[in-house]
């Protein structure tokens, strides 16, 4: 139940002097019900690729991706997505964003709203409802992006270097409040991130890609207790471990 | 945001200007000129345009320009809006109708009279059709390139959401992230159709309208009255838009504060 089961996809695109490039070679996962994992990749190792694959967003050439039992086919209700990018729409105030995909759903407005301010009050921004997101500082664009995706009830949550614009602090304060709204909601993350600091922080497994074709190197369990401390000797020792792995097994050639 | 760099531009400041404008133009015209065929002086305009009030014309003048205006600018919204979105959304539909667009665009709409005359007759249509082919491509094109210009994440963020359907999408994702290019170009289109009026109205279509009083006073070399009719094209367009700045910016871009200056 829940399970995200990925089996040797393969991708790639058509370069200019008519070879191919690829992407994503036969690439196979699994990803537990409820489980929080990072992807782990250098820039252009096609980690995006694959989530975007997930979301239904783009097809693979061959290979399946599978959640709860059904191969996912096109964008998808059970799947929600946080992009890189800033991506709520500016012409819809907060709470008409986070409401807008129980809108497409066709919920009446009044439950909508209901719901939508639960979300809002997740993300701690209760206070920000009718302000436009021009309105709202990067790190609080992103929370009611992830309020918004979460709305719909999706089974996974796919993330794609959401943090990756904002500065250190604000960062690894959403860091937290992320992890505090997987413990409540306990939805399967899927993580993208280049940061090995974020991986070992957030996930319970970091998957590290190897970049050009991408397929997969090193899974790394990560058993730290939660809250994790970024400054324990652990946290430092799991982290020198990670990029130990990465730098002897999957660093560019 | 965008309250703080607030435009504290001294409006008393224009107000001068106008004034030492219209006491110069007195001046030359009354003092150093002194011939009203040539430069009529503001007190004759002022006088001029007292009677025309009092004659009562003006206003079915204006009526008229009114009604020739919104054929053409009506039509030109509805073909212009649909098309552009078309246009902007399927690249096979681009591919086909850009080209005819971009060899008509260029021919001015003033030569289109003949044929509106043809098509027509003197009615208000063709009136209506002449301020239409000034309008209709500033629409097209800014409706077409807000739609090209959608960021993919939009259209992406809205298909996760469950907004998957071309016409959903349209609705709920492209058209109001374009609309402030859309708006740009109706704006554009309101002061090229209101250009066109002057010459749509030359050719006889009424015995009334702005355009036709300005040619008719010509005629009988009443220039203080073509100055106020002049005055009056230029006061009204300027009304349109300001009307058109203070709505459509307050009601439907007010989530833009802050992103522009």
């Amino acid at each position: 139940m829940g399970d995200l089961v990925i089996q040797s996809l393969n991708q790639s695109f058509p370069r200019d002097d008519g070879s191919r490039l690829v992407v994503l070679e036969n690439l196979g996962l699994t990803v537990k019900d409820k489980e929080f994992v990072c992807i782990l990749g250098s820039s252009g190792c096609g980690k995006t690729t694959l989530l975007r694959m997930i979301a239904g967003l783009d097809t693979a050439e061959s290979g399946s991706i599978v959640l709860d039992g059904e191969e996912i086919r096109g964008p998808n209700p059970k799947v929600g997505m946080v992009f890189q990018e800033y991506s709520l729409f500016p012409w819809r105030t907060v709470i008409d964003n986070i409401a807008f995909g129980l809108e497409m759903r066709g919920m009446p407005k009044e439950e909508r709203y209901r719901v939508a301010e639960e979300y809002l009050e997740l993300v701690n921004l209760s206070q920000f409802r009718d302000s436009f997101p021009s309105e709202l500082s990067g790190g609080m664009r992103q929370r009611v992006a992830v309020a918004r995706a979460l709305a719909l009830d999706p089974v996974v949550l796919l993330m794609d270097e959401p943090f990756g614009a904002l500065d250190a602090q604000t960062r690894n304060k959403l860091q937290i409040e992320l992890l505090e709204i997987w413990e409540k909601t306990k939805k399967t993350v899927v993580f993208i991130t280049h940061s090995v600091d974020e991986a070992v922080f957030l996930s319970d497994r970091v998957v590290v890609l190897t970049p050009r074709p991408g397929r997969i190197c090193q899974v790394y369990e990560i058993r730290l207790p939660r809250p994790r401390d970024r400054t324990s000797p652990e946290f430092a020792e799991i982290r020198r471990q990670v990029l130990d792995l990465i730098n002897q097994h999957c660093s560019i050639q | 945001m965008g309250r703080f760099v607030k435009n504290d531009r001294d409006w008393r400041l224009g107000v001068l200007a106008v004034a030492l404008a219209l006491i110069a133009w007195q001046f030359i015209a009354a003092v150093i000129i002194r011939y009203p065929f040539i430069l009529p002086a503001p007190t004759d305009v002022a006088l001029a345009f007292v009677s025309l009030v009092a004659k009562g014309d003006i206003f079915i003048d204006l009526g008229t320009s009114l009604v020739h205006f919104a054929i053409g600018l009506g039509l030109a919204l509805l073909v212009g809006i649909p098309l552009g979105i078309i246009m902007g959304w399927n690249r096979r539909v681009e591919a086909l109708v850009d080209p005819l667009i971009e060899l008509l665009r260029p021919i001015p709409p003033l030569a289109w009279i003949p044929f509106a005359i043809i098509w027509f007759g003197l009615t208000s249509f063709s009136a209506g059709f002449i301020i239409f082919i000034g309008a209709v491509f500033p629409i097209i094109i800014n409706t077409y390139s807000g739609f090209r210009g959608v960021p993919r994440v939009f259209v992406e963020a809205g298909k996760m959401l469950g907004c998957t359907k071309d016409r959903d999408l349209v609705r709920y994702i492209a058209f109001p992230a374009a609309l402030p290019s859309v708006a740009a170009g109706i704006r554009i289109a309101t002061g090229v159709g209101w250009m066109c009026l002057v010459a749509a109205e030359l050719f006889g279509v009424s015995n009334f309208g702005l355009g036709q009083k300005l040619w008719f006073y010509y005629s009988l070399h009443q220039m203080d009255s073509v100055v106020v009719y002049m005055i009056l094209l230029g006061l009204i367009g300027l009304a349109f838009d300001m009307i058109f700045r203070s709505y459509v910016d307050k009601k439907f871009l007010k989530w833009r504060t802050g992103e522009v200056a």
